[in-house]
């Protein structure tokens, strides 16, 4: 579609009016590093590294973020901002018949939003709980039974207070950020989380460098095991973290890439937030095996006794180490505080996934949108996750939604605009025209070949270790209604909403107007942001 | 700490936080060069 260049850009003024963007560059790679940046940067990174070769899970680590990670993460880019629209928007402009796609992730994100912030809401709690350290001598005992209440594995409605009033916070916080749009919101609230996080966690670590036993700690970490390089599980845990750290192929990076100015160097950009991303892990599997180390000197006991990742890691093995430690409030603190932050804006950016979304497909006001998004997000979240049930759906659900919605739709997304639209071409040039370094067939091969093949293995190493025993002994009703049945779910749902029709006067045939990277750039686009 | 640990601990670090560096500096370079030629638009890191 041709269209004079004031034309376009008057048409992309107002686009970027109705939709919201990002003010500069700065506001958006802070963005994009605090949605990558979230629990599992903390609590899974250190561990996996831990389990799988110790300093030698570098080498695969990096292979991983090199050959699948960062360019997986560029075609995400690409498509959001050729096509300026959320994910299903921006599918729907590819090829009309893969706009299910995008509704797909959009499912992916609404689940992965109402759990989510449970986490949050308990790390909240215990921001407050490591001042005094109200867990006790029995931090294992505090967390199941005095805080979560958790009884028998089956569904109740026994609302548990102690977390009902932390996540009502959390939505209501949800909530504010996300009414006030693109950049009012979430661009601010990054300016502000982003550094105060990389300090918070930063002082963490230089106070658990100084804590006796660290450098025990840093051993088990650090200490290579050369011959696990030798394992494909080893390298499938490479390639799992990378993907499920990095926040891509479930469309919040296509999302995000929409709301930045066409002329913007996406390329560089992509290599800054990735590099962020495995920098934080770094920093955070120094400051927490620094930390089991001196729980491990403390116990008399060895570090492979005290690691542990996720939950146990942050609500068990982080409470005994700060009852252990000097100045163990600040510590808890800094800690939990992090996790908070961290949780914050990667919360928001899932959610911003199903807003925009919503208001692409409806054409409906920034408020409606939010409301008609968070609201019941926010019911949900609450009748699920703050009973004494609330623990054992949790796990299931975030076991499944990881395992088999992420990992399946960026599986089938990459390989349908890979081979069935074979855009990799047009999606590069797009890229290249404001891109540095400039990518090309290396690009294509790797994000064609070789990050579907890292998916696929990852995805069978889950798939092969679910079949042969139920995951974490769970009854089979509650793997099946709250895992198997639910994500089977989100694809047949994800393309019953792509047969709605899109609001009057929508572009779906390629790239939107006023898109062109190329393009000259009119006078009033540096104003209107 | 064992001496391998040392040295994979460094290695990581210049790898990954060398990299960070690296990609900032290029994205500000590339910045730099745009400003030169007299983009209005353009916003630097």
């Amino acid at each position: 579609m041709s269209t004079t260049a004031g034309g376009s850009t008057q048409q992309e003024s107002e686009e970027q009016g109705r939709r919201g963007a990002f003010s500069s560059r700065r506001v958006f790679i802070l963005a994009a590093i605090g949605s990558a940046v979230g629990l599992g940067n903390i609590w899974r990174f250190p561990y996996v590294a831990y389990e799988n070769g110790g300093g030698a899970f570098v080498v695969p680590y990096l292979v991983a973020l090199l050959t699948a990670g960062i360019p997986f993460l560029l075609l995400d880019y690409a498509i959001g901002h050729r096509h300026r629209g959320s994910a299903p928007l921006s599918f729907a402009r590819l090829r009309r018949g893969t706009e299910g796609l995008g509704w797909w992730q959009v499912g992916i994100c609404f689940l992965i939003a109402i759990y989510y912030a449970a986490v949050i809401a308990w790390a909240l709690r215990y921001t407050f709980f490591s001042l005094d350290e109200a867990w006790g001598d029995d931090p294992e005992g505090f967390f199941f039974g005095e805080f979560l209440q958790a009884g028998d594995i089956r569904v109740t409605a026994d609302v548990v207070p102690g977390v009902l009033v932390p996540l009502l916070i959390v939505w209501l916080a949800v909530l504010a950020i996300m009414a006030l749009g693109v950049q009012r919101g979430i661009g601010a609230t990054s300016l502000i989380f982003i550094p105060v996080l990389v300090l918070a966690f930063t002082a963490l670590v230089v106070r658990a460098l100084f804590l006796p036993g660290a450098g025990e700690g840093l051993d088990a970490l650090f200490t290579p095991d050369w011959s696990a390089l030798g394992s494909a599980s080893v390298w499938a845990a490479a390639f799992g973290q990378i993907f499920f750290s990095l926040s891509i192929g479930f469309g919040i990076m296509i999302t995000y890439a929409s709301y930045v100015g066409r002329r913007e160097d996406m390329i560089g950009s992509g290599l800054v937030v990735g590099f962020s991303n495995s920098g934080f892990e770094l920093l955070a599997g120094i400051g927490v095996f620094a930390a089991l180390g001196f729980m491990a000197q403390a116990g008399g006991v060895g570090v492979s006794e005290v690691a542990s990742d996720g939950i146990g890691l942050a609500f068990v093995a982080f409470p005994a180490i700060i009852s252990e430690a000097p100045a163990g409030a600040l510590i808890g603190v800094l800690f939990f505080g992090s996790l908070v932050i961290a949780g914050i804006t990667s919360l928001v950016s899932v959610i911003e996934v199903v807003i925009s979304a919503v208001r692409d497909k409806l054409d409906t006001g920034r408020l409606t949108a939010t409301l008609g998004v968070v609201v019941p997000a926010a019911v949900l979240s609450l009748v699920l996750f703050s009973t004494t049930s609330g623990i054992y759906v949790l796990d299931v659900v975030d076991h499944f939604v990881n395992q088999y919605g992420i990992l399946v739709v960026a599986l089938i997304s990459m390989l349908v605009v890979a081979w069935v639209l074979r855009a990799l071409t047009g999606l590069g040039d797009h890229l290249n025209v404001h891109g540095r370094p400039r990518i090309g067939a290396g690009w294509r091969i790797l994000t064609s070949l070789v990050a579907p093949a890292g998916l696929a293995v990852v995805l069978f190493f889950a798939l092969r270790d679910d079949l042969r025993a139920p995951y974490e002994d769970y009854p089979d009703w509650l793997l099946l209604v709250f895992g198997w049945l639910l994500v089977v779910a989100l694809p047949l749902v994800g393309f019953l909403l792509a047969r709605l029709p899109w609001r009057a006067g929508t572009h779906l045939d390629g790239a939107p107007p006023g898109s062109d990277p190329a393009a000259p750039l009119h006078a009033t686009e540096g104003g209107s942001r | 700490m064992s001496t391998s640990a040392i040295v994979m601990m460094v290695v990581s670090m210049l790898v990954i936080w060398g990299g960070l560096a690296l990609a900032v500096v290029s994205l500000l370079r590339h910045g730099a060069v745009e400003d030169r030629v007299g983009e209005p638009g353009h916003r630097d890191l």
